[in-house]
């Protein structure tokens, strides 16, 4: 049975440089990175020194707080060097890549025919685990917990995003084998929310999962919001979410054996000369992808989507869990008030409010934004403007104060449990006061996750 | 504009930390910051931003307020005419360009005296605090002159200013904080500290305390009506007034009144602006004119007395009811900030507006009172639908 979910309330932001679908093999980059940051909240210790050499699968760390989590290198070659910040806070692994990629031994296996418990001890060990993530907290799932639900996004609708029905074609033996797993790992449900707008054999065909559809703006393609409409959690209970490709990798190993970590990943925005998608590992260089396709010399490379991706260099790596790399120019220059600032007649401007005339275009027109912030940090002053883009049983702009004020029991009240940074991403982007909300919400669940769970 | 910012970037480093004019920075970031929209850039989160700001959505309110400032000039000019010359059928659209002249005399000083006092204030507040101006009082600062009658001495425009913005924003943290609307807090003060320069009838006219003729009154719709209430009406009956204030002249605004009152369509044009651009709220000013005619409806239902009578259609093109609903109860801050807290706080606001004007013979117009009232009420009922939202949420873990 499935369940058609109209989404009312969002925002497309109609960004130039979608990706065309054409998809580029490249090689493993020389050096690649698995950084600890990327990880909200992980306390690493390291398994590895400079100067070993490591085989795929094998590990580099471990969680400090919950021992049997390991994460393991996804190509062979010897760990180039430690990168460590303040405090000796580890910062990145850097691991360079040998010609020949050695696999650490490991045979397929049926999932089916695995427990629960074997099942999760082998994916803790083998570094599958750190793609599952839970709600409440939006951290690495604890596997001591058990999830009510686990639920799957089968597409992506932030701006620019890449489009799974082209990424996963032909995938479907590991999809159907990650789905079993993820079967075996709760009692509950395992829900796959797909796009109505576009309905692909790819996903409806899949097995021993309850099927969801959801129509409407972005943010329809977020787990959370779909979670939310679907099955909402409420105190006490968690819920697990894995992103599509992950679980690709998940069924793929256990179709192989082996831990093949590459990914498929849209290089996107304005300022890309070729939009067009990459099959690239975890964790590869940023520079073998973006050279000589970036247009502009002042650009942001953003390892992600635009709304809550992470900023990085050309010559950084590729997040943990992107599916994407954005390039948009950057927006330090001043804006005379007249033409292209505040009072501007504002062609340029893209805008939630109807304060430009931009409102008035047709949807087919894409706009170039920049990264300046339009504006300087304010008070809340204007209401109503949240709850435009943000299709939760939740007051936002509440739930925002509550988190900015370390009011707990506020917190719990207007809902922080269903919530995840990432929902709040619009609202931050639509939000007059150009208050950085999801870092107010993350720095909220913190305290919650410290003082209630 | 190379040229200006090349100034402002030679400049700037005068007035940054542990520099000369470092005291001086958010005079100089106000004005930096008016001209060029500076170039801070995301750093966390998302990676752009809307195009709105602050800047822009105060700048839509002031350009809706110009319809009912031009009209407001058009009309003090003419009613200090009518009041110089003692001849209340005067007509309205002759000497146009002689009654926009004398009206501009009198309002643009308003202006001057509410801005120059208000933005001064905000300046000593923002170098005591370290920021640049808040964009709230631009918007505060040209309602203030509209909701005042013309005669009204120009010092007390500025002590009601500095008392709103002292005692009614700045003192809770400034733009954003304040919990009533600072333009009514400013004509709230005078209306109780000044009574006589604030209400009765010689204050709406310009010119009315010295016109030479005899017998002659400024009064204005409500004050006619208002004596309904008691032994001496000024009209014998209800058509009596509404021969000597028409409906179609008292919706175009051509009546005694504040000076940015009086223009119901003038006002219409202003919501017009707000609704399109989104800055306004819908809720809140459809909500306010149905409870201006539910409890006109409802008093034309008691009847019994020619006030209680008069059409309930009336009740919003009269006195402030359109420029309070559209510009006064619509401010965001003071309002309810709720979708549903809206709509409960707009209709109780018209309800009460219209009870006040025909109930209290002590208070001509209840529209100021009415919201006042209702920007204190404003938390309770968000507190309301917000436990409501809780509530709900906690059912689903007992149902669970």
């Amino acid at each position: 049975m499935s369940r058609l979910v109209s989404i009312h309330k969002g925002l497309d932001i109609r960004l130039q440089g979608l990706a065309e679908k054409q998809l580029k093999i490249l090689p493993n980059s020389r050096i690649i990175c698995i950084s600890p940051l990327d990880f909200h909240g992980l306390n690493p210790k390291l398994l590895v020194k400079e100067g070993d050499s490591v085989k795929i699968g094998d590990p580099l760390f471990f969680d400090k707080t919950n021992e049997a989590l390991h994460f393991v290198t996804p190509a062979s070659g010897t760990v180039k060097s430690i990168v460590r910040g303040e405090k000796r806070k580890i910062l990145q692994v850097l691991i360079e890549t040998n010609e020949n990629q050695e696999y650490k031994n490991g045979a397929a296996e049926d999932v089916s025919k695995l427990s629960s418990e074997e099942l999760k001890t082998k994916m803790l060990a083998c570094g599958l685990w750190p793609f599952i993530k839970q709600r409440p907290i939006d951290v690495i799932a604890d596997q001591n917990q058990e999830p009510k639900a686990i639920f799957v996004s089968a597409f992506d609708s932030s701006p620019l995003a890449p489009d799974y029905n082209f990424i996963l074609e032909g995938r479907e033996e590991d999809l159907q084998t990650g789905f079993n797993a993820l079967c075996q790992l709760t009692k509950g449900k395992v829900h796959l929310n797909i796009d109505a707008k576009n309905d692909s054999a790819l996903f409806s065909n899949i097995k021993g999962v309850e099927i969801n559809k959801f129509a409407g703006k972005h943010p329809a393609g977020n787990v959370g919001t779909q979670i939310h409409h679907i099955d909402p959690i409420n105190k006490g209970e968690y819920i697990w979410t894995i992103n599509i490709q992950d679980l690709v990798i998940i069924g793929n190993y256990f179709n192989t054996g082996k831990l093949n970590a590459r990914r498929t990943i849209a290089l996107s925005g304005s300022e890309v000369s070729e939009p067009q998608y990459y099959n690239v590992l975890i964790g590869t260089n940023l520079d073998g992808i973006l050279k000589g396709k970036v247009k502009g010399n002042h650009v942001r490379f953003i390892s992600g989507n635009v709304l809550t991706g992470d900023q990085k260099q050309q010559n950084d790596y590729l997040g943990y869990y992107h599916n994407q790399i954005t390039v948009i120019p950057e927006g330090d220059n001043y804006k005379f008030f007249l033409t292209k600032g505040w009072l501007g007649l504002g062609f340029d401007k893209f805008s939630n409010s109807r304060l430009f005339p931009t409102f008035l275009l047709p949807k087919s027109k894409q706009f170039v934004l920049d990264t300046n912030t339009n504006g300087e940090e304010r008070a809340f002053v204007v209401t109503g403007e949240l709850e435009r883009v943000f299709p939760f049983d939740i007051f936002p702009m509440q739930l925002v104060k509550a988190a900015m004020t370390k009011d707990i029991d506020g917190m719990e009240n207007l809902g922080i449990y269903e919530v995840a940074p990432e929902d709040f991403a619009l609202c931050e982007y639509v939000c007059t006061t150009k208050i950085n909300i999801q870092d107010e919400i993350r720095k909220g669940l913190d305290i919650v996750a410290e003082e209630c769970l | 504009m190379k040229f200006l910012e090349n100034i402002l970037h030679k400049m700037e480093p005068n007035f940054v930390k542990g520099a000369k004019y470092e005291k001086w920075n958010p005079l100089f970031e106000t004005i930096a910051t008016f001209a060029f929209t500076p170039k801070q850039v995301t750093t966390k989160g998302a990676h752009i931003r809307d195009g709105v700001d602050l800047k822009r959505t105060m700048m839509m309110v002031i350009i809706a307020l110009i319809p009912c400032l031009l009209f407001g000039i058009y009309n003090t000019g003419h009613w200090q005419m009518v009041a110089e010359l003692g001849n209340r059928n005067l007509p309205y659209w002759e000497n146009g360009l002689d009654k926009f002249w004398n009206g501009s005399l009198i309002v643009l000083p308003l202006i001057v005296v509410s801005y120059g006092v208000g933005l001064g204030i905000e300046f000593i507040f923002g170098m005591l605090r370290g920021h640049s101006l808040h964009e709230g009082f631009l918007v505060s600062g040209m309602l203030i002159p509209l909701t005042m009658p013309a005669d009204v001495p120009l010092w007390m425009v500025g002590v009601a200013t500095a008392f709103a913005v002292i005692i009614g924003k700045e003192i809770f943290g400034g733009t954003g904080m304040n919990i009533i609307n600072v333009a009514l807090t400013a004509r709230a003060f005078l209306f109780f500290a000044y009574p006589t320069s604030m209400s009765g009838d010689k204050v709406w006219m310009a010119g009315t305390e010295t016109t030479k003729v005899d017998g002659f009154t400024g009064s204005t719709a409500l004050g006619d009506l208002a004596t309904f209430m008691s032994d001496k009406p000024v009209f014998q009956n209800l058509n009596g007034f509404t021969s000597e204030y028409s409906l179609s002249e008292s919706f175009i605004g051509m009546i005694p009144g504040s000076v940015g009152e009086t223009s119901t369509f003038a006002c219409l044009i202003g919501a017009g602006i707000l609704l399109i651009t989104g800055v306004g709220s819908l809720r809140i000013m459809a909500s306010f004119f149905v409870g201006g005619l539910a409890m006109g409806l409802l008093l034309n239902l008691m009847g019994g007395n020619p006030y209680f009578e008069l059409p309930a259609v009336y009740h919003l093109v009269i006195g402030s009811f359109a420029f309070g609903a559209i510009f006064m109860a619509t401010d965001p801050v003071s309002a309810a900030q709720t979708a549903k807290g809206k709509l409960v706080y707009g209709f109780l606001g018209g309800l009460l507006a219209i009870l006040i004007r025909v109930l209290n013979p002590a208070y001509p117009e209840g529209v100021m009172l009415a919201i006042l009232f209702m920007n204190i009420s404003a938390p309770l009922i968000d507190y309301y639908v917000i436990q409501g939202n809780i509530n709900r949420r906690l059912k689903r873990i007992k149902t669970a």
